[in-house]
């Protein structure tokens, strides 16, 4: 079975500070795969390398295209780039804000993937906004409100709609539970299961939360300053830590 | 327009007892610059070409570009018109008017049939234009996609790739919020399949003229840049399958001279609200007249007048 995304020992360095280094891995279809690590262990600098955002100092990304296979996405031109991450790839971010137009109403927000890739036709585009909300769970008569007369929940499940519509393989996830209160998390949650397992997507999700990766991800990659200390199955790095870092990790977890 | 106008055009123009200004204001670097951009613009329809916009003696806003690339375009034998808004008899076009009598020399008429260069804001004339004719626009916002993406690192970048989705998210939001295509003038086009650009604030009725015989010339001064439709040049109005571009204007005839094909004015006449529809290009609505049209508020011919 050929991988979706193959890392081969991608490095990116802020000067001589260390983002991240030395991590490979290989991401299967319709895996998630969750990152952990405490502030500024190069999480997220791994995740905007792999997206695409930020051009690695070392390493291959390659990426199982429609087309033509594996390919390296950093050696690839950019037009091509840009087109697999409005296609083939979505990017959700901790910020609902950042990855949504807030002087655009929820539909043109779905819709503009739609029309990035080529659709011309205003009532497929609005019928495709109009399911995608409802499968979000937001009110299609919300379907011409701005994003900023939304709750903070109803942005997240909205840039998670405006990133699926056009049927994406790879999902990168940045904190997507990030600054949500605990109940409104859980529906978030519920709802990216089930839309991962319905779609057979995969992802690769970063975030600190250990709660959030037990609930989603098959596979997890503990980072540390940059490194990645230990990577397993879910379930056995979580139940079994071997490295001292995970350990303290997974004890700091407050118990309710 | 003639590229290679030389310092003899300055030697005539001293001749005509002109020695205050250098030829139409600008000195000759300065139009040999603004020609190497507008000769670009030529090449590449519809691309933005940065250029070194000069202080002009007018504010921005009052047609900085369009004047600029008009100074690099006269000649000495030229014919030069003005409108604003259509009109030849608004501030704006009397002064650019008089600006380049004074300072050019060339000759002027309100006669678009007669003007070899005319120079427009926000109007294309309602008179078919011809080959040896050039269309300056004055623009004040070049970038078509500026309100939806305010960095213009991106929209470069969307250019280059031809990343235009955005320009239909505008189209979307027109249509989700009031039914229709509202956006009524500056409607984007795209040019010969590649370019988006936006046409300057002509009313979206003047779209289907940009395809034209004329060469039509923008020139934005605050924004600093200049671009160009070369004779011919096929220009699309961006639309949605199911709503169609449609080229709109009020939908009465001219009251002075009857046209039912021209960009209509509307005029609150009185008190009680009365309204008179009229022909923007003013050019277009007097000759009508003096051939013999009359709208239903036109003044009555008294006896013996004629």
């Amino acid at each position: 079975m050929t991988p979706l995304l193959q890392v081969e020992n991608i490095a990116k360095f802020y000067g001589a500070r260390i983002g991240c280094t030395d991590v490979s891995f290989d991401l299967y279809p319709g895996e998630v795969m969750g990152i952990v690590g405490e502030s500024g262990s190069g999480k997220s600098t791994l995740l905007n390398t792999l997206a695409g955002h930020l051009t690695p100092d070392r390493g291959a990304v390659r990426f199982d295209t429609r087309a033509d296979g594996l390919r390296d996405t950093v050696t690839m031109s950019e037009p091509e780039r840009r087109m697999l991450s409005r296609t083939d790839w979505a990017f959700v971010h901790q910020h609902a804000r950042d990855g949504l137009r807030m002087n655009v109403s929820a539909g043109g927000n779905v819709g503009e993937r739609l029309m990035a890739v080529g659709a011309r036709h205003y009532g497929d585009i609005r019928a495709s906004a109009t399911d995608w909300l409802g499968r979000v769970e937001i009110n299609e008569d919300r379907i011409d409100d701005r994003p900023s007369a939304f709750s903070g929940g109803m942005q997240q499940r909205l840039q998670i709609a405006r990133n699926l519509v056009t049927g994406p393989r790879l999902v990168f996830m940045d904190e997507p539970t990030g600054g949500l209160d605990v109940s409104v998390q859980a529906r978030l949650l519920d709802l990216l299961r089930g839309l991962v397992r319905e779609m057979g997507l995969s992802a690769i999700i970063v975030t600190h939360d250990l709660a959030v990766v037990r609930l989603l991800a098959d596979r997890l990659m503990v980072m540390k300053d940059g490194h990645v200390v230990e990577t397993g199955l879910t379930d056995q790095v979580l139940d079994d830590p071997q490295h001292g870092y995970t350990q303290l990790l997974v004890s700091s977890v407050l118990q309710v | 327009m003639n590229p290679a106008m030389t310092q003899s055009d300055q030697d005539r123009h001293e001749e005509r007892g002109m020695n205050d200004y250098n030829f139409a204001y600008l000195d000759e670097q300065t139009k040999r610059m603004i020609r190497r951009a507008i000769l670009k613009g030529l090449a590449i329809p519809g691309y933005q070409v940065p250029f070194a916009s000069r202080e002009m003696p007018m504010p921005y806003g009052w047609g900085t570009g369009g004047v600029q690339v008009s100074a690099a375009v006269l000649t000495p034998e030229d014919t030069f018109k003005v409108i604003d808004q259509g009109a030849d008899d608004t501030t704006n076009a009397v002064s650019i008017r008089r600006f380049f009598q004074k300072t050019a020399g060339v000759a002027v008429t309100e006669a678009t049939t007669e003007a070899s260069v005319i120079q427009t804001r926000h109007r294309i004339p309602e008179a078919a234009l011809r080959e040896d004719q050039v269309l300056v626009y004055q623009v004040p916002i070049p970038e078509p996609l500026r309100f939806l993406e305010p960095s213009e690192v991106e929209t470069r970048k969307m250019h280059e790739l031809e990343e235009y989705g955005l320009m239909h998210v505008k189209l979307y939001e027109d249509i989700a919020q009031h039914g229709a295509i509202a956006t009524a003038y500056a409607y984007p086009v795209k040019v010969e399949g590649r370019y988006v650009m936006d046409p300057s604030p002509i009313p979206k009725f003047d779209n289907p003229k940009l395809e034209m015989a004329a060469i039509q010339l923008f020139g934005a001064g605050r924004e600093q840049r200049i671009y160009a439709l070369p004779p011919y040049t096929q220009v699309v109005s961006l639309d949605f399958e199911d709503y169609p571009f449609e080229a709109s204007k009020a939908d009465h005839p001219c009251g002075l001279c009857g046209a039912e094909d021209s960009y209509l004015d509307e005029l609150i006449v009185d008190d009680a609200g009365g309204r008179l529809f009229m022909c923007s290009d003013t050019d277009y609505c007097a000759a009508r007249q003096a051939a013999g049209h009359r709208g239903a508020d036109a003044a009555p011919v008294l006896e013996g007048m004629a």
